[in-house]
């Protein structure tokens, strides 16, 4: 590498790995990672203590890149290895990394219930609405009436909206960004790392080679452009009606709320037994 | 004139200053999303597709297409 | 390359120590866990392995431990593969249905070289089958379960006492070898009730995984070694390292060079394959001047053992071979004993699995013949003894 080229985001790049990634041109993924990695950089995270878990598909190319602990898992398990590795150490940062395939569709039933759990861990849904790694099939994000290589004649299907599934699966931090509005992204993932409990940031990315070309939505550009033009803030949609809202999306962050944490709560069953002594007869009887 | 005399000026004062921004041509695959996106319309377009910086005066250290490079091409030479 | 070493002293006893104990074969693998220095259980109730999970779920934060019942198996071993990257000795159990659920990401930690113990108190199957009755139809499940090339290690008890130490031996493998150890228990073995006497777990021989000592720099996940142990970090120690399921080169990065998609593949076999005298565990009863022998595993080890000394009270020259480390075969000892036996009789709660491998290992002519029993109940020593006779007259 040129020692010119040198900002906040390669110092967590792997030295191992060789660049340009994997994505094709202009893919939001690379925008997003760069987000979170600003995001751990401002929160000056220790980085053999940040471990970072990734399913399959596009986005789960992430992690090899960054220089973390990090671990690549089967497809849409990513958020269940979180769990034990959370769970095997609690000194960790643990964020998933994830696609709308992965997460929502196979995996859709972990993420509900790690929600549900209120784990300490930090899911980052890259939403671009189809399966690009594949060859562009419908997910359960398409919109309605879009097409993909599995839709030609247009989806049938209804989607899902997953920071919605998430508020009502029990996560405790919900927001959603753009990968147009990256610095408010990677706030919103730092504030995400920072709340105690489940925290969901989708991220709205472009997938132009698969998604555009099959909808006609232009390249990377035109799609990152599209993004500026129908993401509206928290704020100016709570003025908003639902009608003028339709066709948009809310960014920024969409729901946080308190409630006890599972690790710690664990904790505390841990630590009530190393308090009390219990007698060898007492144990035997259990 | 005035302004190309400016400019003149300013190269002069400025003749070792450094682009503002550095493009690591290795890296970028020319999406082109740093010449769209940037507020200030600095860069060009080289003959292979690849961004130049041309208008590097232009620059306010927005940081917005270094932000925005999927491929890490992009760094601010300036703090 | 694993060291070994000791349990240190605990502030509590895991159980009463030796003095006769009345105990499931379940509850014996879940004293074995925590004996072995398991501390993350993430499991799914299925029957007939719930003895576990419940046994688990009291005396694991009394030791410092952390259950999670997950919301399925599949979530329950990629739980478990979790938790043993980030430094925990884990296991899970489960029972027929599950263990398929299990095999996507088994296969997972195959390939990253995960140490972990499943363990599988199997029953009747296939599908839902029969949750409540005995039955040993996944011991090739056990072995070519999910997809790949990949050498396994599966152990199989026959007693409750057998239950304890080798639950404690699959963890000491697993760490050892860094891979997931399967532990075939089945219905009536896990529910069965026995007295044991069980010895102090600090005079176990416990093995951890080795830790890696160079700088992180130099740190290979996935070096190989003369004898193909390599020493494991985990999260959270300073060595970041990437895991992946694609073929991964020695560092760990995905790869597709032939070269060292060859090195990685070859690694996975010589693990076991270059350590077989370790790994070969067989009880070998009145084989001496045997001309009939009999091959028995897991509970049917029990009636077979019964079996063979009817059997010589009525003058037929029988012997036993048990092996309780199913895989891998133990082709040499078999081998060995068929060379001087002119007939081989193989009950299995199947319809004939094991058979085919001591098929596979016959030289010459010599009858190998099944008994199977798939009903939902045991073999009877009666039935080995009946057909023993069947065969001699």
């Amino acid at each position: 590498m040129a020692e010119q080229v040198s900002n906040v985001t390669h110092k967590y790049l792997r030295p191992k790995k060789t660049f340009p990634n994997v994505w094709c041109p202009g893919c939001g993924i690379g925008i997003a990672m760069g987000a979170l990695i600003r995001a751990i950089d401002t929160l000056e995270l220790d980085r053999n203590e940040v471990s970072i878990v990734s399913g399959i598909g596009c986005s789960a190319r992430i992690p090899v890149y960054l220089d973390f602990n990090t671990l690549h898992t089967t497809h849409g398990r990513a958020i269940a290895f979180a769990t034990g590795v959370k769970l095997g150490n609690p000194r960790l940062h643990v964020i998933v990394i994830s696609g709308d395939g992965d997460l929502l569709a196979i995996g859709g039933n972990h993420f509900i219930h790690t929600a549900r759990r209120n784990i300490d861990i930090t899911c980052i849904l890259i939403n671009n609405y189809i399966y690009g790694m594949t060859g562009g099939q419908y997910s359960p994000t398409t919109p309605f009436a879009k097409n993909a290589s599995t839709a030609p004649f247009g989806m049938v299907e209804q989607s899902f909206d997953p920071s919605d599934l998430a508020i009502s699966s029990g996560a405790t931090y919900v927001a959603r960004g753009t990968v147009y509005h990256a610095s408010q992204l990677s706030r919103l993932i730092s504030q995400a790392i920072q709340h105690k409990g489940f925290s969901f940031v989708e991220v709205i990315a472009n997938c132009h080679t698969q998604y555009g070309r099959l909808n006609r939505e232009g390249s990377a550009v035109k799609m990152i452009q599209w993004q500026k033009e129908c993401a509206v803030p928290v704020s100016t949609a709570a003025k908003m009606s639902p009608e003028e809202l339709e066709g948009k999306f809310v960014i920024g962050k969409l729901h946080e709320v308190f409630r006890p944490e599972y690790v710690s709560e664990y904790q505390k069953t841990i630590d009530r037994f190393s308090r009390e002594e219990k007698s060898d007869q007492q144990l035997q009887e259990s | 004139m005035a302004d190309a005399e400016e400019v003149e000026i300013k190269k002069k004062k400025w003749k070792r200053r450094p682009d503002p921004v550095v493009i690591y041509k290795k890296w970028c695959k020319t999406c082109n999303i740093c010449i769209e996106m940037c507020p200030k319309n600095v860069f060009d377009t080289d003959r292979d597709g690849y961004p130049v910086v041309s208008r590097g005066l232009d620059c306010t250290q927005c940081t917005i297409c270094w932000m925005h490079c999927p491929e890490f091409a992009i760094t601010s030479n300036e703090k | 390359m694993a060291e070994v070493e000791t349990n240190q002293k605990k502030k509590r006893p895991f159980y009463k120590e030796n003095v006769p104990l009345l105990m499931q074969g379940n509850e014996a693998c879940a004293l074995g866990a925590l004996a072995a220095g398991c501390r993350f259980f993430a499991g799914y109730p299925i029957t007939p392995s719930t003895e576990i999970a419940e046994m688990l779920s009291r005396l694991l934060p009394m030791f410092g431990g952390r259950f999670i019942q997950m919301e399925d198996e599949i979530a329950s071993i990629a739980a478990v593969i979790g938790a043993s990257i980030a430094g925990a000795k884990a296991m899970t159990s489960t029972s027929g249905p599950g263990y398929s659920l299990m095999q996507e990401n088994l296969g997972y930690a195959y390939m990253t070289e995960v140490p972990c113990v499943i363990i599988n108190v199997m029953r009747g199957g296939p599908s839902t089958g029969l949750p409540t009755k005995v039955a040993q139809g996944d011991v090739m499940q056990s072995k070519w379960g999910t997809h790949g090339d990949y050498f396994p290690i599966v152990l199989m008890p026959s007693s409750v006492k057998e239950c304890f130490y080798y639950t404690v031996k699959a963890f000491n493998l697993s760490e050892k070898y860094r891979m997931p150890v399967t532990l075939l228990s089945d219905e009536v073995l896990g529910h069965m009730r026995e007295i044991v006497n069980l010895p102090p777990p600090d005079e176990l021989e416990i093995v951890t995984v080795s830790k890696p000592f160079e700088p992180p720099e130099w740190y290979k996940h996935f070096e190989v070694t003369p004898d193909y142990l390599s020493p494991m970090a985990s999260f959270g120690e300073g060595y970041r390292f990437h895991l992946t399921g694609l073929t991964h080169d020695e560092y760990g990065f995905p790869t597709a060079k032939r070269n060292e998609i060859i090195t990685k593949l070859e690694k996975l076999r010589l693990k076991t394959a270059r350590h077989l005298d370790e790994l070969t565990d067989v009880l070998v009863e009145m084989m001496d001047d045997a001309h009939i022998m009999v091959v028995a595993y897991g509970s049917t080890a029990r009636a077979a053992r019964q079996a063979i000394r009817i059997a010589r009270k009525k003058r037929f020259k029988v012997g036993l071979i048990q092996p309780r480390i199913m895989w891998p075969f133990p082709d040499k000892i078999v081998r060995e004993y068929l060379e001087n036996v002119d007939l081989v009789i193989v009950p299995e709660l199947n319809q004939g699995q094991v058979i085919r491998e001591v098929k596979r290992l016959r030289q010459r002519h010599i009858r190998i013949i099944g008994l199977n029993r798939f009903d939902g109940e045991l073999i009877t020593p009666q039935q080995i003894v009946e057909k023993i006779k069947e065969e001699r007259h």
